[in-house]
């Protein structure tokens, strides 16, 4: 029996087909969905803000240089460059979903502090290519500057501008060098880190704890007595970009 | 014999150039003995055996910052029982305290130029530093 150099190709295809397709299938059946699982049991880290506070007490900015001075972030005036942990965004750049054409006198045009959401679905760590950026059990969206190769996706993938790029050694712009902390290196991305190294030792974050106004309140979501629970229960809240799905942990008393 | 001079002049520059190794060494203040780092007078023993230390020093510093960064776990306990809190400026600094003195004079002689210090900071180094 001969078999034809074209019915012996279609028969080998059509096998090959058969015995691979459903693995093939299967494993992009199998891609996780992006969303994670809700937030797991324990301990997860949130902040409230309260930005009419923060307007009562004037041109305050001592949580910036509390934030600032604690983690050696560099003064970098050149806005391409600059570094960024917590900062003053306007109360529209803030929410720009919110699309009202007329929001209130007291809120127009007003700085809102803006700092990494630390999302329970962050963009961040779904880029990252080397882990140098992960989630850590308590909510906290947490760096590793070791690891960081400087690709900047995170940066990209950021929809709140959270993340900063060192394009030069950030040393020469750190007025006061704080010993405790390190500083970070050309070439790395650093962010807020919700003052891991703090809450670690048992005490708040340093904006929070620099706070007089009590316009930053910072606790865990999980326990339903906590600080930031009970301003939740009582206070209407909103939260930056939530029709994006990123879930942000930072919420916004309005 | 008329190009005595000349001759001798090379000579010169030869030799010069031949023993050029051990000028160079006396002008740069380095000898054939081994680095002999400053080990801190106040404390008679690291945090584990000095022949450990001397050789896998870095490989327990990779250990810390694993364990700190990415475990948030701050203390590290030596075979030995005792705890010891794991950082570098805070730990090892503060017997070490003199970092050109320990660090920098093994590993210059070593020739590695480990980027721990690109971050990390050594407290002495900032009096007065900055901008």
């Amino acid at each position: 029996m001969s078999i034809s150099r074209r019915a012996f190709l279609g028969t080998a295809g059509l096998s090959a087909l058969g015995l691979t397709g459903k693995t093939a299938l299967d494993a992009f059946a199998q891609q996780p969905p992006h969303e994670p699982a809700s937030t797991p049991a324990g301990t997860r880290w949130a902040m409230v803000i309260d930005p009419k506070k923060c307007l009562e007490a004037g041109d305050c900015t001592k949580c910036l240089d509390a934030c600032h001075r604690t983690h050696n972030v560099p003064a970098i005036d050149n806005r391409a460059h600059e570094v960024k942990w917590i900062w003053k965004e306007s109360f529209e750049h803030t929410f720009p979903s919110l699309q009202t054409d007329f929001p209130p006198d007291a809120l127009r045009d007003k700085p809102v502090m803006v700092l990494c959401n630390h999302c329970d679905n962050p963009p961040c760590v779904r880029v990252c290519p080397t882990q140098a950026t992960w989630k850590r059990s308590d909510g906290i969206v947490m760096m590793d500057w070791h690891r960081c190769i400087g690709c900047r996706y995170c940066v990209a993938g950021c929809p709140y501008g959270s993340r900063s790029f060192n394009w030069s050694d950030p040393r020469p712009a750190i007025a006061q060098i704080t010993p405790d902390f390190p500083t970070r290196s050309k070439g790395v991305v650093e962010k807020c880190t919700f003052c891991e190294e703090r809450i670690a030792k048992g005490e708040p974050p340093a904006c929070v704890a620099a706070c007089k106004a009590k316009a930053l309140v910072f606790g865990n979501l999980n326990d339903p007595e906590s600080d930031v629970r009970s301003l939740l229960r009582s206070r209407f809240t909103i939260r930056r970009k939530p029709e994006l799905g990123t879930r942000p942990a930072i919420y916004y008393i309005v | 014999m008329r190009d005595r001079h000349v001759i001798i002049a090379a000579l010169i520059v030869f030799f010069g150039v031949l023993t050029s190794p051990i000028w160079y060494a006396r002008a740069a203040g380095t000898t054939a003995r081994g680095p002999e780092p400053k080990l801190p007078e106040t404390e008679k023993a690291c945090v584990m055996p000095v022949e450990y230390m001397r050789a896998s020093h870095m490989e327990l510093l990779l250990t810390w910052r694993d364990d700190v960064v990415r475990r948030n776990v701050r203390t590290w306990t030596a075979p030995d029982g005792k705890s010891y809190k794991t950082s570098l400026s805070g730990t090892c600094l503060r017997c070490h305290a003199n970092k050109a003195e320990f660090c920098d004079r093994c590993h210059t002689y070593a020739g590695v130029t480990p980027y721990c210090w690109d971050c990390h900071v050594d407290p002495k180094s900032i009096t007065g530093s900055g901008k």
